[in-house]
């Protein structure tokens, strides 16, 4: 009897837990998530084990939706289409305008619609630039980025090396950073972008953002990132980890003109100082796996030889403008 | 004893801890061992009980139940327990509602049988896995569609959906929700209707 008046008790709710379930998972996914919204929804789940299986259910399979942004399938385009209308009525306006200043000459075009720059840094050099929109770029060592500002797109180039931006978010004027053949969209951002060796690291800090191989016909590889996310993507594979907050803090030490190592080789090190020095430092290959800690001044690469020396005992030589560590 | 009346079950041994599993433990186990059983689930519960429109509430007390064991222990063969609870509750119901009928009884204890049988290979799940996905995107309604791509493959907020589509904030959360249920019938294998999505 007993069993009867519990399920006659849940029974007319499933309907109603289960829309429930999805307003939670909605607000969660696409609005404002407080501290308070969290509690609020701890306490619902804990209210019911009817609550939980609907969330955790409907939860489960919106992640699994997560894989197919990732791989972004031809299906999308279908839907991408529709959006895409919407654009060429703006896109339209902006054509006819380009015509009416083509009509005055190619001279008026730069004064009205772009204003395109080129910044760099020297090795060792760092910069922060303010864009016209208030959009904060700092670049670090051994850069060089192209902005182009116009009525409807604001794009950034990386051509080398390595920026922090700090976005002013327009969602009717998108902020495109282009970096190592891939585009990152962003969605109100904070973000570090390294280009090297031709892969790119981005480091997401606040916000979202989106990261997808630039070439249009081949968008295989895509995705939202979130605060904490660090992604590596090369020509043909993207890897997106979560990462502490400390972690992200380091990754960021160098606007603070600091490098802080943690649990890295020695070689590992030698290449992040060489970035920022033209005394390069050369670690011979048989010591290169050791681990080191520390934290250093980007410019410091004598008082780092010099630690090397004392505290794993090793030998530094100078050799022709380069310091050389070996056993 | 009154809050958990189907104590005692086949299959489930009371755990001696009282600390329980933890709650992300349990998640963790009902999304990957529970619900990839949800299409057979479904099957069962509806070639076994003639009140459609209950198949739902039904499913979720065999899931609610599922989890209250699993808080206590995590059992180690989940079909047979799964479909433990299932018959139970069915047999349950059948009662409360007093029409017994000789056939319901005969497949439960066929399908009793089958419980033993391994599910699909798990290779085969995965490669069906983004086939699977954008048949399911795909049979969303076209505004219900479009709010589910806007916020999973563009990323945008509800907010900014809205001013893409020229819609209300709360129309957006509507077709969000409901797009969000529809997904989860739809890749956990179970028939429904989507049509209210609109």
């Amino acid at each position: 009897m007993n069993g009867i008046a519990h399920q006659v008790e849940n029974k007319c709710g499933a309907e109603e837990i289960d829309a429930r379930a999805a307003q939670w998972l909605a607000r969660r996914h696409f609005y404002k998530w407080s501290e308070e919204d969290q509690i609020a929804l701890d306490a619902w789940l804990a209210e019911s084990r009817n609550h939980a299986a609907a969330y955790w259910r409907l939860k489960a399979a919106w992640e699994r939706t997560e894989r197919l942004a990732a791989l972004r399938p031809p299906i999308l385009s279908q839907s991408a289409l529709v959006t895409r209308k919407r654009t060429w009525v703006v896109v339209a306006g902006v054509v006819t305008v380009c015509i009416w200043v083509a009509a005055f000459g190619i001279a008026a075009f730069p004064l009205f619609a772009t204003a395109k720059q080129t910044y760099a840094t020297a090795i060792g050099g760092r910069t922060t630039i303010t864009l016209a929109d208030g959009s904060q770029v700092e670049l670090n060592t051994n850069t060089i980025i192209h902005t182009e500002l116009t009525a409807h797109q604001r794009t950034v180039e990386v051509e080398k090396g390595e920026a922090y931006f700090q976005i002013v978010h327009d969602s009717k004027r998108p902020f495109i950073v282009m970096a190592s053949n891939h585009r990152i969209v962003d969605l109100g951002t904070k973000f570090l972008v390294r280009d090297s060796q031709n892969r790119l690291e981005v480091v997401l800090v606040e916000g979202r953002a989106r990261l997808e191989t630039a070439d249009r016909w081949d968008q295989k590889h895509s995705a939202v990132l979130t605060g904490g996310d660090v992604a590596f993507a090369t020509a043909d594979s993207m890897s997106i980890s979560k990462k502490s907050a400390d972690v992200v803090t380091n990754e960021l030490a160098w606007r603070q003109g600091i490098l802080v190592f943690k649990h890295i080789t020695l070689g590992d090190a030698a290449v992040e100082f060489n970035r920022y020095n033209s005394t390069q430092l050369v670690v011979t290959p048989d010591i290169a796996s050791l681990k080191i800690d520390g934290t250093f001044a980007t410019g410091s690469v004598g008082p780092f030889a010099r630690m090397a020396e004392f505290a794993l005992g090793l030998h530094v030589q100078d050799e022709n403008g380069q310091i050389v560590i070996s056993r | 004893m009154a809050e958990t009346p189907e104590s005692g079950r086949k299959g489930y041994k009371p755990s001696q801890s009282d600390a329980g599993v933890p709650a992300s433990e349990v998640e963790a186990w009902f999304v990957c061992e529970v619900l990839p059983l949800e299409a057979a689930l479904m099957h069962f519960l509806q070639s076994s009980y003639r009140k459609k429109n209950e198949i739902s509430d039904l499913r979720q007390d065999v899931y609610a139940q599922v989890i209250e064991a699993a808080q206590k222990q995590i059992p180690d063969r989940v079909k047979p327990f799964l479909f433990t609870i299932a018959r139970h509750l069915l047999i349950n119901r059948i009662r409360r509602d007093r029409v017994v009928s000789i056939e319901s009884v005969a497949d439960l204890d066929d399908l009793g049988i089958a419980v033993d049988a391994p599910g699909p290979d798990r290779t085969v799940i995965a490669r069906d896995e983004l086939r699977r996905l954008r048949a399911a995107i795909d049979k969303l309604p076209p505004r219900c569609r479009e709010t589910i791509v806007l916020g999973r493959i563009e990323g945008l907020t509800g907010r900014e959906i809205a001013e893409r589509m020229g819609i209300t904030e709360s129309t957006v959360s509507h077709y969000v929700a409901n797009g969000m249920r529809a997904l989860a019938d739809l890749l956990y294998g179970a028939p429904v209707d989507i049509g209210d999505c609109i």
